[in-house]
């Protein structure tokens, strides 16, 4: 089926019309900006893959509250804990998500919240120990564009 | 009147521009059932007489698990933020009359139990149907000596919420038989099946017929209204009806009707119908 | 119109029993990327912090950014060895501190 001219150029607005508003168009972060934020946190040291368990959909319905879990199975008593996690999205305007702070009397080293995500990308997650272990996991999260409606 | 072969290549049109494959067959609604607090709500239902569709279903079952998971958590669900501010709301004294919701009502629990399930009504003084946030205008002017509220102030959504919420599991049911809603009930039937805008679409060509289907990467529901006002997470709060109406008419690139205009209304006194013996579910939870 | 966040905790917890945390904020989360209708940029306006207290002891905190959605959720966890009170504060980018306790019998 042929487009005629004006259908050509009403779908192409439409396509205007649909593009997601609001989260920083062009303005993207590069995994190299979320590298930085995770050098700054673990002083440089290398991180040890696995360890933490990083849930997300694989395909979040809408980017604007995309549920996150992170946890690591460690003892968490006063001489071993996990002390942080850090999140970092290497595909949003900006890449700091939230860094988790936990003690012993956390009891375990698991939280969730609720999260935007401007584009499919990587989810990163860097773990700090108290005991000067530092582990890492990321995850790929595909983020669509919706459909139509408001 | 409605041609399946140019609506299926509008859709494909729509679909080649950007470049994604319009899924002719089915990803059907989930099979799942919603419970809420132990109060098991009605997703699935046979439809009115005169229905075009089998079944009528809840846009619930349209949704991701994460989505349907934020809505089956009443603490979880961000709607009940707004829920509790409507409740603020309801006894806030406002206007020259010195009252509040509660001054007349007393508790919305009791006094607001059905209106979520029965609107919209017949306004004889009007002599067109009112819908819950045009009573609280009417309520507002005529008994608190208030302003009437701008449309889709975040006090109105919240109270709208919060009304609507005192009918919580209760199923969706209009009384056609008062005043004239059956022939504003006929004008929204002929409204939902005209096609608007640019790309010419109209509701019945995402809602009736490919209910189910995907526009580009959204999962395309009945279209019903019995979980409204309800938490978009892509607004990330409560989006009203007419709100709804209108972005989705925007989107076929039509001039948008005005919010509570003759139009919207019609619309809605149909489209409430069509979602006849479902739950209602406010605040739901949508993409 | 002052924000009232809802929180979840149990009631009662037997000793070293690690209870499940859950509190959901009212707040908009302005990420400071949006613009108005004019075109102007929307300033940030966020939770940047959470705090969670058990008996004046530090239990669990957040540092936010806005990458979390509105009306922030967190969900965690916390061990408890005695009765006492639970203090969670956020704290919003202006200043200002919004603080909820909840009371839990330990046996």
């Amino acid at each position: 089926m042929t487009l005629t001219r004006r259908q050509a150029l009403a779908l192409s607005a439409a396509g205007a019309a649909l593009t997601i508003v609001g989260w920083g168009e062009g303005a993207h972060a590069s995994p190299k900006a979320a590298a930085d934020d995770i050098a700054k946190f673990t002083g440089g040291k290398t991180a040890e893959q696995g360890k933490i368990v990083i849930e997300l959909p694989e395909i979040a319905e809408n980017g604007n509250t995309v549920p996150l879990s992170v946890s690591v199975d460690a003892p968490m008593t006063e001489a071993d804990h996990v002390t942080e996690i850090l999140v970092v999205a290497e595909g949003n305007p900006n890449p700091g998500v939230a860094t988790f702070h936990f003690t012993a009397m956390s009891g375990k080293a698991e939280a969730s919240t609720r999260i935007r995500l401007a584009t499919t990308q990587n989810i990163v997650a860097v773990a700090k120990t108290s005991s000067g272990k530092i582990y890492t996991a990321s995850k790929l999260v595909k983020v669509t564009i919706g459909g139509c409606g408001g | 009147m409605l041609n399946n072969r140019t609506m299926i290549a509008a859709l494909c049109a729509v679909a080649v521009v950007f470049g994604v494959v319009l899924q002719r067959a089915s990803a059907d609604p989930v099979k799942d059932t919603l419970v809420i607090d132990g109060k098991k709500m009605i997703t699935e239902t046979k439809p009115p007489e005169g229905h075009p569709l089998d079944v009528v279903r809840s846009g619930w079952l349209y949704r991701e698990k994460d989505t349907r998971e934020l809505e089956a958590d009443s603490f979880e669900n961000p709607g009940s933020l707004y829920v509790a501010r409507g409740a603020k709301i309801w006894n806030t004294v406002e206007g020259s009359a010195g009252k509040s919701c509660a001054s007349c009502h007393n508790e919305a629990a009791k006094s607001m139990k059905g209106v979520g399930a029965s609107y919209p009504k017949w306004d004889a003084a009007a002599k067109r149907p009112i819908n819950v946030e045009l009573q609280i205008d009417k309520c507002r002017v005529e008994n608190m000596g208030a302003k009437a509220y701008k449309f889709d102030d975040p006090k109105q959504r919240a109270l709208t919420t919060f009304i609507k919420h005192q009918s919580f599991g209760m199923p969706v049911h209009v009384d056609l038989s008062k005043g004239d809603l059956k022939a504003w009930w006929s004008k929204g039937k002929d409204e939902y099946y005209t096609r608007f805008g640019q790309l010419n679409l109209a509701c019945a060509s995402c809602h009736e017929l490919n209910n189910g289907k995907h526009i580009r990467a959204d999962h395309l529901s009945q279209g019903n209204a019995n979980g409204f006002p309800t938490y978009r997470l892509k607004q990330s709060h409560m989006v009203s009806l007419h709100n709804r109406f209108r972005g989705c008419i925007r989107d076929t690139r039509a001039e948008t009707p005005k919010a509570f205009s003759d139009e919207l209304m019609a619309l809605e006194v149909y489209v409430t119908w069509r979602g006849s013996g479902l739950s209602v579910e406010t605040p739901a939870v949508r993409q | 119109m002052a924000e009232t966040p809802k929180i979840r905790v149990p009631k009662t917890a037997k000793k070293g029993e690690v209870v499940e945390i859950k509190t959901l904020m009212p707040h908009i989360m302005e990420s400071g990327q949006r613009k108005d209708k004019d075109g102007k940029p929307i300033p940030r306006k966020i939770i940047n912090k959470f705090t969670a207290e058990f008996n004046g002891k530090p239990v669990f905190s957040t540092s936010l950014e806005p990458a979390v959605a509105a009306n922030p959720y967190l969900q965690f966890f916390a061990k408890v060895e005695e009765s006492g009170t639970f203090k969670f504060t956020w704290t919003d980018d202006d200043g200002t501190v919004t603080t909820a306790e909840q009371k839990i019998t330990v046996s």
